[in-house]
């Protein structure tokens, strides 16, 4: 018997401190890639968020109700795989008991993680995932992007415009939700609005595929008049330059993914002077934005992408819901119930990524821009699309 | 159409070259001691990697640098050298820490074949505990010059891996046929205990054939990371497997095996990719690698024997 009460014991003393200790605390779970396939996503992230933690924390707490809780952030890391994100969420969901996630980021790991979050009735947002099954039909999951199906057209028009693009060649990832998901987006609405044999060549390759010379040989084959590649900074990296080698003079367009803060040390001079579809343009901003930015850059050293300003957003939406809930203590289940209502019910939010609400869905409504990648490798604002 | 199919060749020659140099080391630790070295794929993303930090060094990149600026030609040269030995020490270590004692102790090859897998791992994930997991952007130390001819291009990078991996072969092929050396690694692999009483020193023929698998995978590392200059911890992992499949298909323990399934696998792959739709290259490709194995179970240059991992 003894044997079995000292554990019991110290669970038991464990778990009361942890209470007195936290019992004025918030606990929000972020899971996000800190390893694996787009760690940078996953760093931006969690210095975005840290600088959100340290400016509320700094003040006395997040201010619910007349009274002053601290936040507390934890980070779990999805290592950018599926099965990973389910792990993630779960854990977040059950041990440390967090009233709302922020993430996953990629489409990838947010439809799985998505559907746990739902299922165990826990809100969710994601802050980067464009692919519509995320928040489809799921009432707990929110995001802080806009959707494929806007963003597929986006690419479209702008490219019609900008190269005076007739035919059209895709390559994208086959084993990932997103590139897949925006890759057939684009493939219909651009055959729609150009003619059923537009799309000349419409290629995929695998996970971890560092060679695309068969692809790209068949795509420049088809002389198409620029190349869409909705896929990862990382790889697209390795597609521009293996395209170049093999002759292509043409054009690219890309998507979202691309704006990541190490495209450009990964790519270097091939990047320079392509277009991409994105939900912000950090050079050129203004206002709140600009001086997001500004902080960022003077707390750690480089330009934050699209994913820290979302992931900033993404955030704040939580911290406004519960401000607006109003509930942060009492039966877990039911605060989280009240907050999942309170987001749903912001009208309006004034975010760094622009104005959005949220439709039916838990979709905000928002604009999307199309920066070019200048000389000096900076995004530069081109064009902004609004719905 | 021609075009593009002679393009696909200098393509598929320059992928199916990665999976050879890969597929030379997995199939010479085999040959010696039949031991299939699971860790060979991330020994080479180890190469990869060191090349990567001797050229940086080299190239002035830290502070610590050579205080004279080196062209980038000279760079290479130093690199490859340096990179050969650097990783051939991995490959070394791996075996004196992890295979020997195992084979000291007379374990079966199971779990030596085991070890090796976890040696995989740790490397993979040392790396990444110790760099983080943010990719590595390979410097740039040959200017790309790309050739047109019609509609087809090379660049000089092309041509020189498919050149060089075609040289290193007819190196190794002198080497295992023509030295004395050679002919004991042999010796070893056709019977690893009569050979000790002739007086060969077989754990000296057992290191010098990790240095030579090994240095061939710090090689492979450079020219992969020449040609695809963006490294991460777990490169080695897929193109490790894949060219242990091309080295089987070749017929394991022969090295003229090896050399042509990496091109084997190579050509299958590109091909597979130019004339079906490439959401199916894998399906298929391993298809065609599956009935050769069907037809001939021993490799294209295997012999039967009676023992097998």
């Amino acid at each position: 018997m003894k044997r079995l009460h000292l554990p019991v014991i110290a669970f038991l003393s464990v778990f009361f401190m942890s209470v007195l200790c936290f019992g004025q605390t918030i606990k929000i779970g972020f899971n996000i890639p800190l390893t694996g396939d787009i760690p940078k996503v996953g760093e931006e992230s969690k210095f975005a968020a840290e600088m959100l933690k340290e400016e509320i924390n700094a003040n006395g707490g997040l201010l619910v109700e007349g009274k002053r809780y601290k936040l507390q952030f934890i980070y779990e890391d999805n290592e950018s795989k599926a099965e990973s994100a389910v792990t993630a969420a779960l854990k977040l969901i059950e041990r440390d008991k967090v009233l709302a996630i922020v993430g996953p980021n990629s489409s990838k790991q947010a439809v799985p993680g998505g559907q746990v979050c739902d299922d165990n009735r826990t809100p969710m947002i994601s802050p980067w995932s464009t692919n519509p099954d995320t928040t489809k039909d799921r009432p707990w999951v929110f995001r802080a992007a806009f959707l494929d199906p806007f963003q597929g057209p986006v690419a479209v028009d702008f490219a019609s415009k900008e190269f005076n693009a007739k035919k059209a060649a895709v390559l994208f990832a086959l084993a990932n939700d997103y590139s897949k998901g925006l890759a057939e987006i684009f493939r219909d609405d651009f055959e729609k609005k150009n003619g059923a044999d537009s799309i000349v060549s419409y290629e995929s390759y695998g996970d971890k595929d560092q060679d695309f010379s068969a692809q790209l040989t068949k795509i420049i084959a088809a002389k198409p008049d620029f190349i869409f590649l909705p896929n990862n900074y990382n790889e697209v990296a390795l597609i521009v330059k293996q395209a170049h080698d093999l002759g292509w003079k043409g054009p690219f367009m890309g998507s979202d993914a691309w704006g990541n803060s190490e495209l450009m040390t990964l790519c270097g001079d091939d990047c320079k002077g392509l277009f991409f579809s994105t939900h912000y343009a950090a050079a050129g901003a203004t206002g709140a934005t600009k001086e997001f930015i500004d902080r960022y850059k003077a707390k750690y050293g480089y330009q934050p992408a699209d994913v820290a300003a979302l992931t900033w957003d993404a955030a704040r939406i939580v911290l406004q819901g519960i401000q607006a809930s109003g509930k942060v203590t009492g039966k877990l289940k039911k605060v989280r119930e009240s907050l999942r209502d309170a987001i749903a019910g912001i009208s309006e939010f004034n975010g760094i990524t622009g104005k959005m609400r949220f439709d039916d869905q838990g979709d905000p409504i928002k604009c999307a821009v199309v920066v070019k990648i200048s000389d000096q490798g900076e995004f530069v604002f081109t064009e902004s699309v609004c719905p | 159409m021609t075009a593009s199919i002679i393009q696909n060749i200098f393509n598929a020659l320059q992928w199916g070259s990665f999976y050879s140099l890969i597929a030379l080391g997995y199939t010479l630790v085999y040959g010696v001691l039949l031991l299939i070295n699971f860790a060979h794929g991330d020994i080479f993303m180890v190469g990869a990697y060191i090349s990567f930090f001797v050229a940086t060094f080299l190239l002035g990149g830290y502070a610590f640098g050579p205080p004279f600026g080196l062209p980038g030609w000279m760079v290479l040269g130093l690199t490859i050298p340096l990179t050969m030995i650097l990783t051939s020490v991995v490959g070394v270590t791996l075996e004196r820490v992890a295979y020997r004692p195992l084979r000291r102790k007379g374990a079966n090859r199971l779990y030596v074949v085991i070890t090796a897998l976890m040696c995989g791992i740790i490397l993979e994930n040392g790396n990444l505990a110790i760099l983080g997991a943010s990719r590595k952007s390979y410097p740039e130390l040959v200017d790309k010059v790309v050739y047109t001819f019609g509609s087809i291009t090379v660049t000089n990078l092309k041509i020189g891996v498919i050149l060089s991996s075609i040289l290193v072969f007819a190196i190794l092929q002198f080497i295992i046929t023509k030295t004395k050396i050679g002919m004991a690694m042999r010796a070893i692999s056709y019977d690893k205990f009569a050979v000790p009483l002739m007086g060969i020193p077989i754990d000296t023929i057992i290191v010098f054939t990790f240095v030579l698998g090994s240095s061939l995978a710090g090689f492979a590392g450079i020219l992969f990371a020449l040609s695809y200059p963006v490294l991460d911890p777990f490169m080695g992992a897929l193109i490790g497997w894949k060219a242990f499949i091309a080295a089987v298909v070749g017929g394991i323990g022969d090295i003229r095996g090896a050399f042509l399934g990496g091109f084997l696998l190579g050509f299958v792959e590109i091909g597979v990719v130019a004339f079906f739709p490439s959401t199916y290259r894998d399906l298929i490709a391993f298809t065609i690698l599956l009935i050769i194995l069907c037809i001939k179970p021993t490799g294209l240059f295997g012999v039967a024997k009676t023992t097998k991992v």
